[in-house]
């Protein structure tokens, strides 16, 4: 492996090398300073004049007389099952003082797309103990659902919950979590690694560290180490993987920044145009495959700029993620925990993982009606904002109140409770009994009878004439 | 540069993602090039370079390899084996794919669009002696229980058939020899980005039935027709474009997923085969071919799918078929087309699009529509494709270039599915500018007030629409009666009508028969509330009536006709009095 020394340009992150031999695209690059410390870098353009090499830990102190050296591989990642317990820094170097982990293979972290033919459609229903969630937005297995949250919501302490307790009913079997910070503060990321400790998490996590101070370029390759790891220890092991990754905001600046530096056409908002595909070739590798038993499924966080859900990075999310959980401050600033707006909320795989079977019968027309009544309710308030309460009909009052208990009794939990699908669905059973039984018009007259408190009573009290009698 | 290397042979001498730069290669735009092995086409001849786009992931690629021109454009197989089949954005089927490299998807791997070994019964309908021109029909194959194939004569090609052979072959072997020593066998190859010829195009005046009540009734598109299904993420697009490519009356249905989400496909793939289709009984895989392309895939293919798509469409056409192409979705491709536009550096249009952005959707969706085929028969492809706008905001390039073009617009409203009211089809902003050449068909077909019974829903909707303004300001309450009924009215086709359950077993499709039931029984619930108003009864009276919820889950049913008789008359009785 030959060094060159022939650094022609430094702008930003990039490094425009000349006359070297023929250098592959995409390969990995070991650039040595005068003073002997190394940066690595990835190869973004190759030509037979000039080689673009973005680096992945900053140009700071690069000079021309650093000696750059192609080392003909691409990026890959030591993968080994001792990964789980440790913690790696958002390039993949273990940071937590422990030993080198001795690679059982190097994956290259561009993983292949995952043929579309070999996928599973996911099913399983995964229960996260938070109502919001399982009974309106329902995460299975191999699902792709992230967090659309704004600047000082509580969106880290819901993932954390997730993370505490996600859990598939009835198999036993557990997740086991990777965790890749991009960009985070330290005082987040010690958060994070604090519960993971206590709760005894951390032995089943690999952690990839990418913190505020970090340099920025290594938080396009912090995701892409964490879904190698997470595609090894679901496909090689059998794991149910949950990945965690936050913040996606920040990944994005990182791509704005080496779009920019290569002075490239940019598309909205000075975003590249090609941010679509590269979040994709993230969000994709999570799923399930046929025949194999691990799945991947995928919590990435993002802080919407400005709480704009229209902004390029939660749009272009949204249309690759199988929906989105939606933080409002509205409902932070009510006092509620989880803030989570079931309105604008989504779980496109929901459909195919609840109801008989799964969840329980109910399940789908319930969250149909929970659905419809809340907004009617929220709408309602629009109405009252305007007239008073006063103008509204006894009906419309009714719904009114539901939306304030919905949102005082079933939304509001406790960070560390961890609710029953069932407890979840008759709680919710309770709040539609507010409402008069001919307005519960989403669900069949049987599930009615089987589930609605005043049925179930009627039931109990003639259960217990019976046995008097 | 020696000129002994100039020719089909070339180097490469630049990479930069899916664009790679070759030295020293003689070739003509659009050629197909092979880079290391990995399948490109040329997009751009600079001096002595040309510009080609890769259609694989090209890292671990280098300057000074090899680049080798096939000559031939992008091209696909055309013959039997299509149907049933799920391709990648370059027709490379993914099961064989799956063969070669596994769950997941590797490169350079070659593979026919057809399978070349398998052997289909050929039946001539064509003998020695005939004259055949391009595009004739020389005999069948058939496919599926569904599907009859007709082997076509390719279309640049002519003569006096010398010999022909009935019985079991490869679509490799020669089925016919012409007098010009042309040998025909059951596929032939076309190149995807030139449209496939027709002797003239038909006015479009048959309806293409999608089975879903707000289409067909209110938006109705036609067999060879273009429509646009725009919406913002969470909007049902996705949705949308399923229900059309189960339900729609079409013979065969293409259904390209550009771009989009790795678990759509597999539903499909999924689902598919073991839905039946209402008219056939057959599963509707039977008539269906897939081309998926992910969102993670190269970026090129990406490119190239929606030219794979509906060039297998237009060889259905040429056999005198229906045949409906499903984009989901433009916008991918799009940005595909911006993605490699800004790797060859040139001058953007808007947002970074390239400028010729609306002349390529133009030509895309121009390849849609009702034709005399060459053979003389009447075959057509209609195309929807879906668009995703950034933000939902519809004034964005993609959307307002492709709004120029088609005649359908299915405007998705994120506030109707913030509703969960789905289709989430915005009734007063969406338009088809097919409804009055269709009006004859629905006179002739279905009934002879259809076009009434529609305009008077559009005109309820806009009314309510109009009194939704005052009722924000003021409440309800403060309506006179006659207003109130209006609103009651809507609802009903708001909520009983234009509201349909995809997952619904027996919701998810509805024929014209029923749509009409449907729209007449809301017809006559009006009559009743008004004839009620003017006996006095109440608007609470009229709002609650007994029978509204079986009149609502009346659509539910199998024999909905009886359920919605029976709630009608329980209403009528109800307001009016028993036996009226």
């Amino acid at each position: 492996m030959k060094e060159y020394r022939t650094i022609r340009d430094v702008a930003g992150p990039l490094i425009f090398v000349e006359k070297t031999e023929p250098v592959a695209y995409g390969e990995l690059v070991i650039i040595t300073l005068p003073d002997g410390t190394t940066r690595r870098g990835q190869v973004l353009d190759s030509s037979k004049d000039i080689v673009v090499v973005q680096s992945f830990e900053g140009t700071r102190g690069i000079d021309k007389a650093s000696a750059v050296r192609f080392t003909g591989d691409v990026v890959k990642l030591a993968c080994s099952k001792d990964m789980l317990g440790r913690i790696l820094s958002g390039s993949g170097e273990p940071i937590d003082g422990g030993p080198k982990i001795v690679p059982e293979e190097r994956r290259e972290i561009i993983g292949a797309a995952i043929n579309p033919y070999a996928r599973t459609y996911p099913r399983e229903f995964i229960q996260t103990g938070i109502s919001a969630i399982d009974g309106m937005n329902t995460l299975v297995r191999g699902q792709k659902l992230p967090i659309f949250s704004g600047s000082g919501l509580p969106h880290n302490d819901i993932a954390l919950q997730i993370a505490r307790q996600a859990k598939v009913r009835g198999t036993g079997e557990e997740f086991a979590v990777v965790f890749a910070a991009m960009g985070i503060t330290y005082e987040e990321a010690h958060y994070f690694m604090k519960d993971f400790e206590r709760t005894g998490a951390l032995e089943r996590a690999v952690v990839f560290l990418n913190l505020a101070d970090d340099p920025a370029i290594e938080r396009l390759i912090t995701p892409r180490m964490a879904l190698t790891a997470a595609e090894f220890l679901a496909y090689e092991y059998d794991y149910h993987i949950l990945v965690i990754l936050t913040d996606f905001t920040n990944y994005c600046e990182a791509l704005r920044e080496i779009s920019a530096a290569r002075e490239e056409v940019p598309g909205r908002r000075g975003y590249p145009g090609y941010m679509y595909t590269d979040l994709a070739t993230n969000y994709e590798r999570a799923g399930r495959i046929r025949g194999r038993k691990g799945t991947i499924t995928q919590f990435p966080v993002l802080t919407m700029p400005a709480d704009d859900i229209t902004h390029p990075i939660p749009d272009l999310t949204g249309y690759i993620t199988e929906g989105q959980i939606v933080l409002s401050r509205e409902l932070h600033a009510k006092g509620i925990y989880p803030p989570i707006n079931v309105l604008p909320s989504l779980s496109r795989l929901m459909k195919e993982g609840i109801g008989e079977g799964l969840t329980r019968d109910d399940h789908p027309q319930w969250n149909d009606q929970m659905y419809a009544a809340y907004a009617e309710g929220v709408d309602l308030r629009g109405l009252v904002a305007i007239v008073g309460e006063e103008a509204l009909s006894e009906r419309d009052r009714r719904f009114l109140k539901f939306a304030d208990e919905f949102e005082r009794r079933w939304l509001q939990q406790g960070k560390y409770e961890d609710r029953d699908i069932e407890y979840t669905l008759d709680l919710g059973w309770e709040l539609l009994s507010m409402l008069p039984e001919a307005e519960l018009v989403k669900i069949e007259k049987k599930f009615i009878e089987k589930y609605h408190p005043a049925y179930k009573k009627k039931a109990a009290q003639a259960e217990a004439a019976e046995e008097a009698a | 540069m020696e000129v002994s290397t100039v020719g089909k042979v070339g180097e490469i001498y630049r990479v930069s993602g899916p664009l790679v730069v070759a030295e020293g290669l003689k070739a003509r735009m659009y050629d197909v090039c092979l880079v290391e092995g990995l399948m490109g086409e040329v997009v751009g001849l600079a001096g002595d370079k040309v510009l080609i786009q890769v259609y694989e992931d090209t890292s671990g690629i280098r300057p000074g390899g090899k680049v080798e021109n096939t000559g031939r454009p992008l091209s696909v197989q055309l013959g039997p084996g299509l149907i049933r089949s799920i391709y990648d954005g370059v027709q490379r089927p993914l099961p064989v794919m799956k063969e070669i490299s596994g769950d997941f998807i590797g490169r350079g791997i070659e593979a026919d669009g057809i399978d070349m070994k398998k052997k289909w019964e050929f039946k001539p309908t064509v003998k020695k002696g005939d004259k055949v021109n391009g595009g004739d029909i020389i005999g069948t194959v058939q496919e599926t229980e569904v599907v009859e194939h007709k082997i076509l004569v390719p279309p640049n090609v002519s003569g006096v058939i010398t010999e022909i052979y009935e019985g079991s072959y490869t679509p490799q072997d020669t089925i016919a020899v012409l007098d010009n020593g042309t040998e025909l066998k059951l596929y032939h190859e076309w190149p995807v980005r030139i449209p496939r010829p027709y002797k003239e195009k038909l006015p479009p005046e048959v309806p293409l039935l999608t089975g879903q009540r707000i289409f067909d009734t209110l938006f109705p598109i036609a067999k060879g027709g273009t429509a646009a299904i725009p919406g913002g993420f969470g909007t049902g697009k996705t949705v949308m474009q399923h229900q059309l490519a189960k339900w729609s009356d079409s013979n065969v249905i293409v259904y390209v997923g550009c771009g989009e989400r790795g678990n759509e496909m597999t539903e499909v793939l999924e689902e598919f085969p073991e839905l039946i289709d209402p008219r056939t009984g057959k599963p509707l895989m039977e008539r269906a071919i897939l081309v998926a392309n992910t969102s993670n895939m190269p970026v090129a293919a990406r490119e190239a799918s929606v030219y794979t798509g509906i060039t297998i469409a237009e060889y259905f056409r040429d056999m005198g078929y229906d045949v409906a192409v499903q984009a989901d979705s433009t916008s991918r491709w799009a940005e595909a087309m911006r993605e490699m536009s800004g790797r060859l550096e040139e001058m953007p249009g808007e947002e970074g699009y390239p400028a010729y952005l609306a002349s390529r959707l133009a030509e895309f969706y121009e390849r849609a529509g009702r034709v005399k085929t060459l053979a003389g028969d009447i075959g057509s492809v209609s195309v929807v494709g879906a668009v995703s706008p950034p933000g939902g905001d519809f004034s964005e390039p993609v959307t307002v270039n492709t709004l120029r073009i088609v005649k359908v617009f299915w405007a998705l409203d994120s506030k109707l599915a913030a509703r969960r009211h789905f289709p989430a089809i915005n009734w007063l902003q969406s338009y088809s500018l097919y409804a009055e050449t269709l009006a004859d068909w629905f006179k002739d077909n279905v009934a002879p007030d259809w076009s009434e019974l529609r305009t008077w829903m559009m005109t309820v909707l806009q009314e309510e629409a109009n009194l939704m303004e005052i009722v924000m300001l003021v409440g309800k309450d403060a309506l006179p009666d006659q207003q109130r009924v209006l609103l009651e009215v809507a609802r009903y086709i708001r909520e009983v009508y234009l509201s349909q359950y995809a997952y619904h077993p027996v919701d998810t499709y509805c024929s014209v028969q029923k749509m009409y039931d449907l729209m007449k029984a809301i017809k006559e619930l009006e009559e009743t509330f008004y004839k009620a108003l003017e006996a006095g009864k109440t608007i609470d009276e009229i709002e609650n009536v007994p029978g509204r919820e079986d009149f609502a889950r009346a659509k539910f049913e199998e024999d909905y006709k009886k359920y919605l008789d029976d709630a009608v008359q329980k209403i009528k009785a109800n307001l009016l009095g028993g036996g009226e």
